[in-house]
């Protein structure tokens, strides 16, 4: 394994980062009074995305694990605050919220007690074939899921006050924007402590050397486990707030292509990076959105993008990125 | 008893055509240890080829009689058409795509067999279009056998019949020919192959080609029962995905074994517990990961 090429994401100070931050998060703010609403509802899709992005990237990225499966948990976010609108009545975002991440910690913590005893292919396939028997249930028992008809997912309250009574596109361009938008920065916040605190350092080693973190007295097996649950708590948010975005919770997001795309987008953006994933989500949210109103084959497209990537600039945006900028700064 | 025979056809129909595709998938990884997910759009691909080349003749008014079309057994000597069709995609994607991924990490093999999915499933819906693509009239014109007082078609005989062959042929092939022995050798120790004067590449995509080959094979005999249609790689994929899983990646013995397993499971399911008849077979695959995470018959 010595030969893989490990980059050490570079630890400068959080401080100086978010200097980077400071104008994209002021383009961020300013954006829906002055872009179109439809540009600004893509931008909310990607920031979802970027939250699944994020938290498939913990396992990708740092503990080196790939998973075909994250669709599960994504669904699992999703299918919860659908269900508890359909059985409960419930119309806070933040019951929603709160109730995705318990579903979620309780489906990845029983797939996680059996994936993470495996790496590599076998990782892929159980997280895959794991992920599957959600889709099939989903599809199968539809008197509870809608079927391939999914549930309709009404406008939900945010905070208690903030209706979407109304008109619903400005509800969703302004209010809803806003909030993804702060849960969006508050689990890029709490990813960042996660994987710069020892226990990130900790999955970061694992996936380095297996064999000498052991050595070095970390419980691999545990540590997996618990970054598999982070991993899925993530993307079940972000299933959460697309959810309302989207209107309705179909089937479909709980296939496995649905987890190729977000591991496309870890890989568009930079799976070595902690931006890249965020970046490839918005970008491929982009592509794919204009490449479907474009033409139908926009499969092809997205799987030539995806090919070339893979042959050309494995380091994705972010890493490209930063090889090039380090070239112009010069050795040090 | 006429009803468990009919039940006993139908698993070891479905255990054929996935006998075929799950044997190609194992045989790849085995081989070349690439998972790959375009796999299944190579079966699908096999029987658009044979539904498109028996669809155009059967119809085709220039074979002389209208309204006839071509006759049946050259309609049935042209099936395996989509089997070349895939076997010859599979010699160019190996060299092209496959090859620069050998040396570098499984996700990116992983990757780029996901993109090329995405590419084969859109060539297809290119080159026929959105609608499903028949070629029911082989197995009409092979009409059907009574088995007890219950009517049974009979091109499901031979579907049977050429998934047990294909099973015999590889066994023969690989255990039984000098290719076969390169191919166990290159299997076990690819490095220690090169050295002993075996021209690795050349297996690799006599491999590949082989593995598609079986994809096509498999996508061309099944289509005279079912149409083509868009999507039926992805669902081929995830089913043959079971199959590797329980009788073990890159063992053909598992395949076989697997592909009956999954193939009676889907029969009894469909019959009598049909919402969680797929679930099962995904907790089964699961299950045999946890106890044997390489597959009933895998080398770990």
């Amino acid at each position: 394994m010595s030969t893989v090429t490990t980059v050490v994401i570079p630890a400068r100070s959080p401080i100086r980062r978010l200097w980077y931050a400071a104008p994209v998060l002021a383009v961020l703010l300013v954006l829906p009074w002055v872009a179109e609403q439809y540009q600004t509802i893509l931008l909310a899709y990607g920031l979802v995305m970027a939250i699944a992005a994020i938290g498939f990237n913990l396992l990708l990225g740092y503990t080196g694990l790939l998973s075909f499966g994250h669709s599960a948990y994504f669904g699992v976010g999703a299918y919860a605050v659908a269900l508890m609108v359909k059985y409960l009545g419930v119309v806070s975002m933040e019951l929603h919220l709160l109730g995705a991440i318990a579903a979620s910690v309780l489906v990845t913590a029983i797939f996680g007690i059996a994936c993470v005893r495996y790496t590599r292919i076998f990782f892929s396939i159980l997280t895959m074939a794991l992920s599957q028997v959600l889709w099939s249930l989903a599809f199968k028992f539809f008197w509870v899921t809608g079927g391939t008809d999914g549930l309709r997912v009404p406008t939900p309250t945010l905070l208690g006050v903030v209706t979407g009574k109304g008109d619903k596109t400005a509800f969703l361009v302004h209010q809803y924007y806003y909030y993804v938008l702060g849960v969006f920065l508050v689990c890029v916040a709490i990813m960042w402590v996660i994987v710069n605190s020892p226990f990130g350092r900790a999955l970061q080693a694992i996936r380095d050397n297996e064999t000498r973190a052991q050595f070095v007295g970390i419980p691999i097996w545990r540590y997996r486990w618990v970054a598999f649950m982070l991993s899925g708590v993530f993307t079940g948010v972000a299933g959460a707030l697309w959810v309302p975005l989207n209107g309705l919770t179909t089937p479909d997001i709980l296939h496995w292509t649905f987890s190729g795309k977000i591991v496309f987008m870890a890989v568009l953006g930079g799976f070595r990076t902690f931006v890249g994933p965020i970046v490839g989500a918005v970008v491929y949210n982009y592509l794919e959105s204009y490449a479907v109103g474009y033409t139908v084959y926009w499969q092809l497209f997205l799987g030539v993008i995806l090919v070339v990537l893979v042959l050309s600039l494995p380091t994705g945006i972010v890493g490209t990125a930063e090889r090039l900028m380090a070239r112009r700064r010069g050795p040090r | 008893m006429d009803i468990a025979l009919i039940h006993v056809f139908n698993a070891l129909l479905y255990a054929s055509v996935l006998f075929l595709i799950a044997g190609g998938l194992s045989l790849i990884y085995g081989v070349m240890r690439i998972v790959n997910l375009a796999h299944g759009n190579l079966y699908a691909f096999g029987a658009y080829v044979s539904a498109w080349i028996i669809g155009y003749l059967s119809t085709s008014v220039a074979v002389g009689e209208a309204g006839s079309g071509a006759p049946t057994w050259v309609l049935l000597a042209l099936l395996p058409a989509g089997a070349l069709a895939a076997a010859a995609a599979g010699a160019l994607l190996e060299p092209t795509l496959l090859r620069p991924f050998y040396k570098r990490a499984e996700e990116y093999q992983l990757l780029v067999t996901f993109g090329l999915l995405m590419i084969i499933d859109d060539v297809i819906r290119f080159l026929w279009g959105p609608y499903p693509l028949s070629a029911s009239v082989v197995f009409e014109n092979f009409g059907s056998v009574t088995v007890g007082d219950t009517l049974y078609p009979t091109y499901n005989f031979l579907v049977i019949g050429v998934g047990a062959l294909a099973a015999v042929f590889l066994w023969a092939f690989i255990y039984r020919t000098r290719f076969g022995v390169v191919l166990r050798a290159t299997s076990q120790d690819m490095r220690m192959s090169a050295a002993l004067g075996v021209n690795v590449n050349r297996v690799y995509v006599q491999a590949f080609t082989l593995g598609c080959f079986m994809a096509g094979l498999g996508g061309a005999i099944i289509v005279p029962s079912q149409s083509a249609v868009l999507g039926m790689g992805v669902d081929a994929l995830i089913l043959s995905f079971i199959v590797v899983v329980i009788g073990g990646l890159g063992s053909l013995e598992g395949a076989l074994l697997g592909a009956l397993i999954v193939g009676v499971v889907r029969e009894a399911g469909i019959t009598w517990f049909p919402e969680v008849e797929l679930a099962v077979l995904y907790l089964m695959a699961a299950a045999v990961l946890l106890v044997r995470p390489a597959g009933l018959f895998g080398r770990a």
